[in-house]
Order: C-alpha cells, then structure tokens, then sequence
C-alpha cells in the first residue's frame, strides 16, 4: 500500500489507520506471528502502527502489552500470560527514560564505569532470561540521545556527559547483538535523528501520555520496527529494476549522445547521478541483484552504461531489457527468467507515469517515490528494502550465482539431449544432516522458498536450531556445485519420526537449481537416512498456495502413492521404504 | 471561524479516528458517549484535531477539556487569535 511507504503522510495514518488495518486484513495467505511488546513507557499507538505496517508486509500480528513500564518485571519475574502468549517476537521498548543510573558530576571514573556495567548486567540478563524461556527473536531499542546537554558540546566527550555514557551503552547493546543470534537492535537513535530529535523528544506527549517520542514519530519508529520483522521471515526485496534515462545518468542517451550525458564529477547534476550508481553498486556487493528496464534501442544502452565515468558497466547487471515494450511486461519477463517473483523488485524511475503503470499492474512491487535525483538514495533508503537481519555468504554470491545461471540456460542451447547435458556439467552434490554452520541460511530457504516448497512451512533460526538438535527428525540438507560454480545450500528436507513412520513436515528447493535432478538426490539420500533409522514407511504432504503448482505432481514424480485428496487440493501421499531404487545418476553425492 | 464550522469540521476528526459514521458530537459530548474513546485513544484525537485545524495545544488546554464544548472554545480562540 502507498500510504505506508516511506515518506508517510503522518496525519492521514493517524487518522485512518482502522480503515487501513480492515483493509489489510483481507489479503490472502497472512503469515500469523505473536508479537510481545515489552515497554518502558506508552506502547499502545506503537503496537497500531506495528500491526498495519506488518499487515502491509504480509504478516498479522497478535500481540503482547506488559503493562506500563513493566517490561524488566515481566521478563524477570515472569508473567503468566506472557508464558501463555508465547511470543514469536519480543520488542523492547526501551528509551532513556528507563536508564537507571546517569553519572553525576562528583562521580569518579570508575563509579561511571561500574554504574555502566550494572546497567549493562541487568539487560543482559534480562536478555538471557528471555532467551532461555521463549524460543522467540528478540528486538531490542538502543538509546537515543537525551534532548538537553547539561555540559553543552562537552557533553559528548566528557565523561560525566550523558551523550558519551549513552553512546557507552549503545556499545554495550551492540557487544550482545554481535554476539547473540536472534538479537536485533531497534535503531532508534539513528531514526530519532533523522526525524529531528527536538521534535521526537517533545515533553508534551511523556508528560501527558508517558510516551517518551512524540506521536506523529510512532510510525517512523513502527515502520523501522516492522522493517526488521519482515526481514527476519524472509520478506525483504531481491531485485532492482532500474529505468536508465534521467535515472542512472542525466539525458536522454539515444537524443542526447553518450558524449552529453550527466554523469561523472565535473558538473553538479553528473556528480549526483555518480553517487547515486555507486549506492546501487554497494547493493550488488551486498547480493541484490540489478536488472535494466528502459525504453531505448539496445546498443544506445549499452553504450551509456560503457561511459567512462559511469560506476555501473553492462556486466554489473544480469537482465538488461531496453526495447520498446511495456515496462511491466519486460518486468515479467525479468521474473521469469530470474525466476524470482516480481514482488521482490524495487522499481526506480524518475518518470511518475511509468511508475504509475508499474504500480498498478505488477502485484507486489516496491515503487519508490523518487522525486528529484538529489533524493533518489534517501527515499530509497529509508524504506528499508534489503534490512539486513540473517545475513549469510550466500547473499553476497548471489549476483554470481545468477550470473552462472545465465550462462548455463546458454549451454544447455548445445545439447541434443537434456542427460547429456546434465551430466557435462559436472555436478557434484553434498547431501547431510544439518550442520551448525548452514543453519542461518537453511531457515532464511525455509523463509524464502514459495515455488518449490510443499507445505509451506516457515522456520524461524531457532525453530531450525531445535530441529537440528532433535533426534525425532530427519533432517538433510543439499549443496550442489558445478563447472560455473557453487550455488550453496538449496534444498531442505524435514521430516518427523512417528514409531516405523516418517512424516514430511518441508521439503524445499531453491529454483536456481530446477530441472538438474537434485530432487532425486534428495530423496535417494532421504530413503537411505530412513532405512538406516530402521523406518517402513515414507507419508509426503502437499498443501497448494498461489505460489507452488510447480510442486503439485511432485511425489508422484518422485515415486509415491496418492492416498487422499481433498476438495481444498490438499495431497496425501505414501511410500514404502523397502525395494526403493536410486533415481539420481547425473550427480555426484558426498554424505 | 464560526463555532458551527469548527463542529463540521471536528465531526469529521471524531469519524475518522473512530471510524464510526454515525458520530455527531454536540458541546456536551465525553468520552463516556463514545465507545472507542479512552485515554489511549484521547491522544490520537488530539493529534488528529491539531492536524486538522494547524494548531499545536498545551499541556494547560488538554487537562482542561471536559467536553467537547470546550474543546471547541479553546479551538475558537486558537484560531480568532
């Protein structure tokens, strides 16, 4: 929804936010997560704000409140309706408000020292408490800076100056997040200064209403928040589609000529257009992926993207469509040959028309407002797409991964025959029970994969850690390598033990590797984990969304029997263990 | 402005906060003839008023609010200021 992108009319979601919520809730397929807000001053508008932000991500909220400013009481002590709510997530809403101790002038080096540590050692444990009875994510405010300066400019470096003992805590919040899965930092003194701190600490709303910022901040507050939610299940964007003209460069290149174009330091408006390809180029080496769509004949592209000063050359993109057509047909072609669901593109041109037609007619897709070129990064930036939370390896391969992709596809044109093929790619497949170090990245799959996925089962990081540490289940995982390269972790099987019977709770495969046989491996391995086990008895379950049809035959193809389909479409199947046979031949497996 | 503007105009305000059409506020309305009307809510129909008519109030003006007759005199001499 438009209205909650960044930058947000305040005063129209304040006052239609009831409206919005009930218009949210009518999408389909809303991913269910509790959510506990632990405060130490007012939550209430927070917790509004929160629920329609992560609506307009796809996920409905239910949620926790501890009562006012009880939330060190509440994860200390125990709350009964808390350990009955069971949070998924748990925010803190901490503000400086809730520090403890602030130095006094007299006081020593030391005693500020140690008044740090004792503060430091009560949210520690705090956090510790929390993670050792809920198997939830914990969100945790830093400290914004305090709205006066009782030692003015000396305040920051001085000892005894509240701004450098805030910026000491912060760092001791940032020593436990660097240290601890599961635990994310709330920055809100970063948002409370981008918003205007004289503004965010307005007196008028904490003596009022104990809320420690003022109540047009919330949704700047709620939408940072929700940003790091929607990241922690798997809901972040993939994919730039960038518009070329008056986007990447100023001019138009096939009027204008490569020779007058904008770009490059020498003049205002070329320097702007630099920094702008140099914020997409840091997005690359972070793994988002960068595409073309523009209106110009292909060669002027390319020639514009080869401009001495650009920062971005052909090669940084993996899908350069400039034609004629349509922006939002070339956009679902994109999709489909990245295989990547158009949902997950950001789409940036400055042409308000084209993002109009793009807006309303690709589902899903972020269209940032992108005003005038000098704002393209900020605008862009503030909506969070690519929140960084489960950061792994792979994403910062994925360009390259893609890349390899692409020059399979061009491969496969040589072959006669599909085996042939399959085979001189030299494949090789490492297939085990889960590892420690894949952990991370097979939940961030299980968040991830809606094409190739059975069930559609979400696992948080620690729902995997528990699995991986149970010996109810079987659980492997697949990397596959070939002559272009290593595409990591991209399958998943889980399944539970029931006496001689296993039930498959996931079975997942990342669509970078369709159609190079994994899926036999997979199950070659499975059937011999279940074998070992002394198992009779394989039961596959397939539950269809709008998004996995290409799954729907999948057990059949991989040998089971259909027991039992119901008028939803949902699939029940079986397989006996005995005089199974190995199906894969086209890939080397290392168990 | 005229106290009878001012009403239109808060009508409206009550509406959308409480997103209930059948509202008509009069200068003894409370928050005991509003259902959604609660301290939680108070604040957002503070801000949404301040919104509506560009005016910022202080602490003074909100404690003193005890129906929505008042509310509107402290919005009248706000605005004929």
């Amino acid at each position: 929804m438009k209205e909650l992108q960044y930058p947000f009319d305040v005063e129209y979601l304040i006052k239609n936010k009831k409206k919005i919520k009930k218009v949210l809730l009518e999408k389909e397929g809303l991913l269910e997560k509790r959510v506990a807000i632990l405060g130490g001053s007012t939550t209430s508008e927070i917790k509004n704000m929160l629920e329609i932000f992560l609506l307009n991500y796809g996920i409905k909220p239910s949620f926790y409140e501890s009562e006012y400013n009880k939330y060190y009481e509440d994860a200390m002590f125990g709350n009964k309706e808390l350990d009955e709510f069971n949070p998924d997530i748990i925010y803190i809403h901490t503000t400086n408000r809730n520090i403890k101790w602030y130095p006094n002038i007299l006081d020593d080096e030391a005693t500020i020292s140690e008044m740090l540590a004792q503060e430091n050692k009560n949210m520690t444990q705090m956090w510790d408490k929390l993670f050792a009875k809920f198997n939830a994510t914990i969100i945790q405010n830093n400290f914004e800076y305090p709205y006066y300066r009782l030692l003015g400019n000396k305040d920051a470096s001085n000892v005894h100056g509240r701004i450098n003992y805030i910026n000491r805590l912060n760092n001791l919040i940032y020593d436990y997040a660097n240290t601890h899965n599961n635990f994310f930092i709330n920055d809100i003194n970063y948002i409370s200064s981008c918003y205007g701190l004289d503004r965010w600490a307005n007196q008028f709303y904490w003596h009022m209403y104990k809320y420690a910022l003022e109540v047009p901040a919330i949704p700047y507050l709620a939408f940072n928040l929700a940003n790091i939610i929607k990241s922690i299940y798997g809901k972040n964007k993939k994919a730039f589609v960038l518009d070329l003209d008056n986007t990447l460069w100023g001019g138009i290149v096939g009027d204008d000529g490569v020779e007058n174009l904008a770009i490059g330091p020498e003049v205002p408006s070329g320097q702007v257009y630099q920094e702008f390809q140099e914020y997409l180029k840091e997005h690359k080496n972070l793994g988002v992926i960068l595409n073309i769509d523009s209106k110009n004949e292909y060669e002027n592209a390319i020639a514009g993207l080869n401009h001495p000063a650009g920062v971005l050359k052909p090669d940084d993109f993996i899908i350069i469509k400039a034609n004629w057509n349509p922006k939002n047909m070339n956009i679902k072609d994109i999709a489909a040959e990245l295989n990547l669901g158009a949902d997950s593109f950001v789409f940036v041109d400055d042409n308000p028309a084209e993002r109009h037609i793009v807006e309303s007619t690709v589902e899903g897709i972020a269209v940032p407002e992108v005003d005038t070129p000098e704002n393209y990064i900020q605008i862009i930036d503030r909506n969070g797409y690519f929140e960084m939370t489960n950061f792994s390896q792979e994403d910062l391969k994925k360009n390259e991964l893609y890349k390899d992709n692409a020059k399979r596809s061009q491969m496969m044109s040589t072959f006669d025959n599909y085996d042939d093929y399959l085979k001189s790619l030299q494949m090789k497949a490492e297939i085990c029970s889960f590892k420690p170090i894949y952990l991370e990245r097979i939940s961030q799959l299980s968040n991830k994969s809606n094409q190739f996925n059975l069930t559609t089962k979400r696992y948080s990081l620690s729902d995997i850690e528990n699995v991986a540490n149970s010996e109810n289940y079987i659980k492997i995982y697949g990397k596959l390598a070939d002559i272009f390269g290593d595409n990591g972790v991209i399958s998943v099987v889980i399944g539970h033990i029931k006496g001689k019977e296993l039930h498959l709770d996931l079975w997942i495969m990342s669509c970078r590797v369709l159609k190079r046989n994994m899926e036999f491996a997979m199950m070659d391995e499975l059937v011999a984990q279940a074998q070992a086990q002394g198992l009779t008895t394989i039961y596959g379950y397939y539950y269809p969304t709008l998004k996995n049809k290409m799954v729907k035959e999948f057990y059949e193809e991989m040998g089971f029997t259909l027991i039992e389909e119901d008028e939803k479409g949902n699939k029940f199947y079986k397989m006996n263990v005995e005089g199974y046979k190995k199906q894969n031949n086209v890939i080397e497996v290392e168990r | 402005m005229e106290r009878e503007e001012i009403f239109t105009r808060l009508n409206n305000v009550f509406r959308d906060v409480f997103d209930d059409d059948s509202i008509t506020v009069n200068d003894n309305t409370t928050a005991d003839d509003i259902e959604d009307w609660d301290s939680l809510e108070h604040i957002n129909l503070i801000v949404a008023i301040e919104q509506e008519f560009g005016l910022k109030f202080n602490m003074h003006d909100v404690t003193t609010f005890k129906n929505v007759g008042e509310m509107v005199n402290v919005i009248s001499n706000y605005l004929n200021k």
